[in-house]
């Protein structure tokens, strides 16, 4: 082993012990000397485009002042640390920030540190979520490399007395180009200084042309770190005195609870019961020993009024009485059926499912007089701050949230349940107490992807071409309903948006994964496809037909012509689908390839090739991962989950009942991204897993005929539609 | 509001459990239906193994005993008296990363990290029973590893170079 300890029973070993973490005094005192860039996030720069149907209720800080964070800063030995407010939950900023970094500082990616979702160190962000970080975030954070690297160099040009223009940059050494022995690091010339840049103006950013780092494919910088055990996830963490939590939930969402009969644990050694108005936990040094005494807890609770199941939902989404806004229209609904010569109306429904990530939401709260410090699994570490600060009484300043690896998050950490429950407890027991949700309270707490309806009436004029588009979206949010087809006459409301709204779900629901685009891809593309066959045309061809954006036309191309794809209208038995989507500013094309089994109902994907265009891509490799794993993600929603509930109660559980992808699952994936790099950055986390459920149900109608209208496609609801 | 209480001592069993744990003599006296997981997560410090469902489904907790994956969540400690455990963290021998490790970083086998070392160690096992195994023997002894993330073609192609380096051949 590489760390030989010795193991006292009930201690706290070594090197398990979160090490105090630097305060912001600290910090300055360390930076005494060196170069330091800030950021003013002002509407000029890196105002970050808001994500205009997230919900209002997540705490985002307005921006109104400079902040008092830098972005980075480059110590005397030439070691550049930079700051981020976004975290890493395996989506890979670790490895792209510092890489595009490096790139407009023109240093070595291997003298970058980098220091993540830390909300006394880092920079103020509004959260890590909607594929941003590259597209949004990303230009702000290239300007402030690119205006260290321009005092760097005036520095320079004053130290070797020769003009900037006569200067070469590498690796963080500047060259005079003129006499390549006279030289100076960027070490050097900040040593025993202390520079201070606020950046107002941003400076250009290097051209494709000039990139040595962007755009070449870099494993993952924290590999080393998670396939050794060291990287340390909120769980983790560990310090003196700290207690584990287990807390009283209701048996269903909308049951209050009347009483609590404690007297049952008030025989046990090292128990602490800390209640509170909404929060009754036991507290121990032992986390499954706090689990075993909250067993004992005897709590009596009203039953839940709700009467909503996983069957009747549909009829009652469908029925809400709200009223539909228009979110696109154009020419005449009225105009376009007076064209058509044959219609087709559909209504599509997806059920509620899981973010399911690995890690439970976790926390580690420390209350130390008016302070806080929480370590937590959250996407949103400065929103996190706020709702905790709020719960404490305490002043937002006061409250410290650092994040630590996050164990996947997919928009399920976006809340802080957990770290106001772990930050409520500290305060309540005076002691240290982490929060670590079971399973069981993972399922039962998670803002899950809202099931929802859709009502699509179409129809075809007598050229074959689509006449008339009227799509009205209920409950899945208005967020990848755009028709990306040219149809003169169409319109898309929608009712509600994947937040809520509030009082109508039977539990909280919130974002997952590319919020709304699954269900509007699955709906919009199993739309085109039957009206592709209404036309006796080939599905690609019929799509080609009706796009007119260059970049739909390029990766629907794209995927063609790398798949191979011979055309067929029809019902072709070869079990093939395409579909098409657009989502943070990337486009994407998939095609695939499945078997269905008609005695079991059981659908196996053999092919998936996802062409994407996601404009200039700072790492290949990152961005592979992330279509790879949209993709096996994505045959979740599409095969398998859902989840199940009656009368409030969430009967999925656990993993034995709600049946997450699998190795045996997944098929041959093939990537192909595009070359645009003369185009700003577009989003990568997201826009491939939303045409999954479009594009299995399109191939599994080419191979059955049977056109399944619900996602997920389960075994039983294939055999129905078999049948049907 | 709340209240501490200080009670008598609890009424289930302890008793001194040793064991190897990464190549060292521990000692633990605990009580016997604890949990291998929690005993090595919270009395030992070793945070390699992770919690993910505590009832053996998702893999995340695997650890070896006597180079055997075990799921930790479910694992009495009990169980492990005078065994052999090996957890991520001593996986690595003298500072050299283990052929699966190495294999796993090389092919970006992973996102998130949170199931890593329990594939890793999972991986471990497998390739024991299976040095020369197919690309659907891997799939078959990895079936019951749950990864959220989608990290799994990466991680069948990480198992089939890690087996051929443990053969002595050159990583593909």
């Amino acid at each position: 082993m590489s760390s030989p300890a010795h193991f006292p029973s009930h201690s706290i070993p070594p090197g398990a012990e979160a090490p105090r973490p630097a305060t912001r005094r600290d910090f300055l005192k360390n930076c005494a000397t060196g170069l330091i860039v800030w950021v003013v996030l002002g509407p000029r720069l890196g105002a970050q485009t808001s994500e205009a149907s997230f919900p209002v209720t997540i705490k985002v800080r307005p921006k109104d002042a400079a902040d008092f964070n830098a972005f980075l800063r480059i110590g005397e030995d030439g070691r550049v640390t930079c700051f981020t407010g976004k975290i890493e939950m395996g989506q890979g900023p670790i490895t792209s920030l510092p890489q595009m970094l490096a790139e407009e500082l023109d240093v070595s990616l291997d003298d970058v540190d980098i220091v993540m979702g830390d909300t006394d160190l880092c920079p103020f962000d509004q959260g890590t979520w909607g594929s941003m970080t590259t597209r949004s975030f990303g230009p702000t954070w290239r300007a402030a490399g690119a205006a260290a690297r321009g005092v760097l160099l005036g520095l320079a040009a004053e130290a070797l007395h020769v003009p900037v223009s006569q200067l070469t940059v590498s690796a963080g050494v500047v060259t005079d180009s003129k006499d390549p022995s006279r030289h100076i690091t960027y070490g050097q010339l900040t040593k025993g200084q202390r520079i201070e840049r606020e950046l107002t103006v941003p400076p250009p950013l290097k051209q494709p042309a000039e990139f040595k780092l962007i755009g070449k494919p870099l494993l993952r910088r924290d590999a080393r770190d998670k396939v050794t055990g060291k990287a340390q996830y909120s769980g983790d963490i560990r310090v003196p005195g700290m207690l584990y939590a287990s807390i009283l939930r209701p048996p269903a969402h909308g049951a209050k609870l009347l009483r609590v009969d404690a007297t049952s644990v008030q025989g046990l050694e090292g128990v602490t019961l800390v209640q509170e108005p909404g929060l009754v936990a036991v507290l121990h040094e032992l986390p499954d020993m706090a689990e075993a005494a909250r067993g004992k807890l005897h709590a009596e609770f009203e039953p839940s009024p709700s009467r909503l199941d996983d069957k009747n939902i549909y009829d009652f989404l469908e029925h809400a009485d709200l009223k539909p806004r228009v979110v696109a229209q154009k020419g005449s609904l009225e105009q376009g059926r007076a064209r058509a010569v044959r219609q087709l109306a559909t209504t599509y429904l997806n059920a509620y499912v899981a973010h399911a990530a690995m890690e439970t939401h976790t926390a580690l709260a420390r209350v130390e007089g008016d302070r806080a410090t929480v370590w937590a699994s959250t996407q949103n570490p400065f929103g996190a701050r706020e709702e905790i600060a709020q719960a404490l009484g305490f002043p937002v300043p006061n409250v410290r949230v650092i994040t630590p690896f996050v164990g996947g998050g997919f928009g399920g950490k976006s809340f802080n349940l957990e770290a106001v429950e772990a930050a409520r407890l500290a305060k309540a027991s005076g002691r240290p107490v982490q929060v670590c949700w079971t399973r069981e309270e993972e399922f039962f707490n998670d803002t899950f992807r809202p099931a929802a309806v859709v009502e699509v009436q179409s129809g075809l004029d007598s050229a074959g071409r689509i006449a008339f588009w009227d799509y009205d979206v209920r409950f899945a949010g208005d967020r990848g309903s755009d028709l990306l087809y040219d149809v003169a006459d169409h319109r898309i409301t929608a009712v509600g948006n994947f937040n809520g709204p509030p009082g109508f779900h039977p539990f909280p629901v919130g974002a997952w994964r590319a919020p709304g685009c699954n269900t509007n891809a699955f709906a919009r593309e199993s739309q085109i496809d039957q009206l592709a066959a209404l036309a006796d045309a080939d599905p690609v061809d019929f799509r080609l037909r009706h796009l007119t954006q260059p970049r739909a036309i390029r990766v629907l191309r794209a995927a063609a012509e790398h798949w191979g794809w011979q055309p067929a209208a029809g019902v072709s038995g070869r079990g093939l689908g395409v579909a098409i989507g657009m989502d943070a500013g990337t486009y994407v094309a998939t095609i695939a390839e499945v078997a269905v089994d008609r005695a079991s109902g059981k659908v196996t994907v053999k092919r998936v090739l996802c062409a994407q265009e996601m404009g200039l891509v700072v790492n290949p490799a990152g961005a592979t991962q992330q279509v790879e794993g949209s993709v096996t993600m994505g045959l979740g929603y599409a095969l398998s989950e859902e989840i199940h509930f009656k009368d409030g109660v969430v009967l999925d559980t656990n993993f034995d009942s709600y049946d997450l992808p699998r190795f045996s699952w997944v098929p041959k994936i093939e990537t192909i991204l595009l070359d645009a790099r003369d185009t700003p950055s577009q989003g990568g986390g997201e826009p491939a897993i939303i045409v999954m459920g479009a594009v299995l149900a399109n191939a599994v109608h080419d191979a059955t005929g049977a056109r399944l209208l619900a996602l997920p496609m389960t075994p039983a609801r294939i055999k129905a539609a078999l049948q049907a | 509001m709340h209240k501490s209480f200080r009670y008598p001592p609890a009424t289930s069993m302890t008793e001194t459990v040793a064991f190897r744990l990464n190549d060292q003599p521990v000692q633990v006296r605990v009580a016997t239906d604890r949990t291998l997981l929690w005993v090595l997560r919270t009395e030992l410090g070793i945070t390699g193994p992770k919690y993910g469902c505590g009832i053996s489904q998702c893999g995340a907790c695997t650890v070896l005993v006597d180079h055997r994956p075990v799921r930790a969540c479910n694992a009495p400690i009990k169980s492990v008296a005078g065994k052999d455990v090996v957890t991520i963290e001593g996986l690595a021998q003298g500072g050299a990363l283990h052929p699966i490790q190495q294999a796993f970083i090389q092919h970006d086998a992973l996102q998130c990290g949170f199931c890593t070392s329990g594939m890793i160690l999972t991986a471990y096992g497998f390739l024991r029973t299976h040095p020369r195994p197919t690309r659907a023997d891997v799939i078959a002894g990895m079936d019951q590893n749950l990864c959220r993330c989608g990290a799994h073609v990466r991680i069948i192609e990480a198992i089939l170079t890690a087996a051929t380096t443990m053969q002595g051949g050159a990583a593909p």
